[in-house]
């Protein structure tokens, strides 16, 4: 199968090392990152991209466009990896739209165009013949839409709890673990990559927000957005509050719940028994499924890295390998 | 409650299998042969726990089985719940937050541990709440979400999954 890489950051660079060091049948013909594009439909040296990435800054050629890649080169399906907009999707958004028109399939990890337009996303894919598929927003390497769509088909959710954001499960593990204020655990989170220097998006629990959208559209269809999200944050917790949890053998996480039946859509800090399956440490991500016939499983991994985020997308692809391109 | 019975081999075990079949769960027996009383009657107090709704069908199986009930006792809070509360809790009144629960009737405030780190700054506060049914307890949360958001405090619910 042929594929174009649209984003070369940590998750793109990610994809591209695992598909030139393991045999999984899967060619590229066009790599694009925010300033340059290259296109060999018979296949790139990947290797020779991921040097000139780090050496230059460039994967390919100033000439060549992202959308000259998506709209050009001859592939199957697009893994669309560039950075995400909440507020308009793009440039992501876009480049989906242009891949879907030429009845290319799409992989993205791009948070942002999945939660602003998936009704509309997954009407195009219909149309086309396509699919979309986005297993890489939410959980990083966790399997939650493959589980869901697959292991679990025939059973009704009927409520989805989650660990979504490694940034804010990082500094409650350390202010229950070692005593530290917010500040000290968010300086450390810094100190070691976690948090960015704007850390509002992680600890007043937009990021579990936008996925616990993603979540709930992917499953139910509802068509709910991030307004509907009932949201309080992780910055206003003091060292004693946790303190006070600990008394009762209890901890604090930020928990993104959503009921359909009754109508609940939260992210919130929540008290929790420490054994509880959803109480992980540092920077993990924890998903908990209810279903009426296989009642709970939760699963647990790694909620973002630049090769556990490559395993989400590698596994999207060979489905659609298996099921759609293969077939034909 | 208090119940009067035959004393006769089998009547006590007679007497509570009834709770068992409705769901309930006894916490005591206690059982005293009061010299001055009738040789042929027994009289057993029991505490016990029974799920929401079930005390009537127990009442009417008993008296079926010719048990007598002399008196039942006051029906206790079953359910329980912690939250914690962060914010300036002494200057917003907290025993005001204490009342407006407790003065509900159906739930009441029935620990409170606290901790002030200095003047001016935020507390943390755990309260325990506890209530007959489960409703009563998530009206009373709700109360304390609109006090909590009255008095620009912090409240942290626990995990209720539902089952």
């Amino acid at each position: 199968m042929k594929v174009v890489i649209a984003g070369m950051g940590s998750v793109g660079r990610g994809v591209v090392e695992m598909i030139s060091k393991k045999s999984l049948g899967l060619m590229v013909t066009g790599i694009a990152d925010s300033k340059s594009g290259v296109i060999n439909n018979d296949g790139i040296d990947l290797g020779g991209v991921l040097e000139k990435k780090q050496k230059t800054g460039y994967c390919g050629d100033k000439k060549i466009s992202a959308t000259s890649v998506i709209n050009k080169a001859d592939y199957d399906a697009l893994v669309e990896v560039t950075p995400t907009n909440a507020t308009t999707g793009e440039p992501g958004l876009g480049y989906i739209r242009l891949a879907m028109g030429r009845k290319k399939h799409v992989v993205t990890s791009n948070k942002g165009p999945i939660a602003l337009a998936y009704k509309e996303l997954k009407k195009l894919a219909a149309k086309n013949g396509v699919a979309l598929r986005h297993e890489a927003t939410v959980g990083g390497a966790i399997p939650i839409f493959h589980t869901i769509g697959q292991g679990l088909a025939g059973n009704e959710i009927l409520a989805i709890f989650g660990v979504l954001n490694g940034t804010c499960n990082f500094i409650l593990s350390r202010m229950s673990d070692e005593g530290l204020t917010y500040e000290q655990a968010l300086l450390e989170a810094r100190e070691m990559g976690y948090a960015e220097a704007d850390p509002t998006y992680d600890v007043q629990g937009i990021d579990a927000a936008i996925k616990l959208v993603i979540l709930a559209n992917t499953i139910w269809g509802n068509g709910v957005t991030l307004n509907d999200v009932n949201r309080t944050g992780i910055d206003l917790l003091t060292p004693d509050a946790l303190r006070l949890a600990d008394d009762e053998d209890c901890t604090i996480r930020l928990i993104a719940e959503a009921i359909p039946k009754k109508g609940l859509l939260r992210v919130s800090p929540r008290i929790i028994e420490k054994n509880h399956p959803l109480v992980v440490e540092g920077t993990l991500n924890a998903i908990t499924i209810q279903t009426d016939m296989a009642k709970e499983i939760t699963l647990i991994g790694k909620g973002a890295g630049s090769i556990e985020t490559a395993s989400a997308i590698i596994g999207d692809l060979l489905f659609i390998r298996d099921r759609y391109v293969e077939r034909s | 409650m208090r119940l009067e019975m035959k004393d006769a081999p089998g009547q006590l075990v007679a007497a509570l299998k009834p709770i068992s079949d409705v769901g309930g769960n006894i916490i005591a027996v206690i059982h005293q042969r009061d010299p001055g009383s009738d040789e042929d009657t027994l009289v057993v107090q029991i505490v016990l726990e029974l799920p929401e709704g079930r005390l009537g069908e127990l009442v009417t199986i008993l008296k079926h089985q010719g048990v007598h009930i002399q008196r039942i006792g006051e029906e206790r809070f079953l359910y329980q719940r912690t939250v914690i509360l962060i914010g300036h809790l002494m200057h917003t009144n907290l025993s005001d937050t204490v009342d407006r629960i407790d003065t509900t009737g159906f739930a009441e405030v029935s620990e409170l541990s606290m901790r002030m780190p200095a003047i001016n700054e935020r507390s943390s506060s755990r309260l325990t709440i506890k209530s007959v049914t489960k409703d009563d307890m998530e009206k009373a949360i709700s109360i304390l979400r609109s006090v909590a958001s009255e008095k620009d405090l912090l409240l942290i619910e626990p995990l209720e999954e539902i089952a």
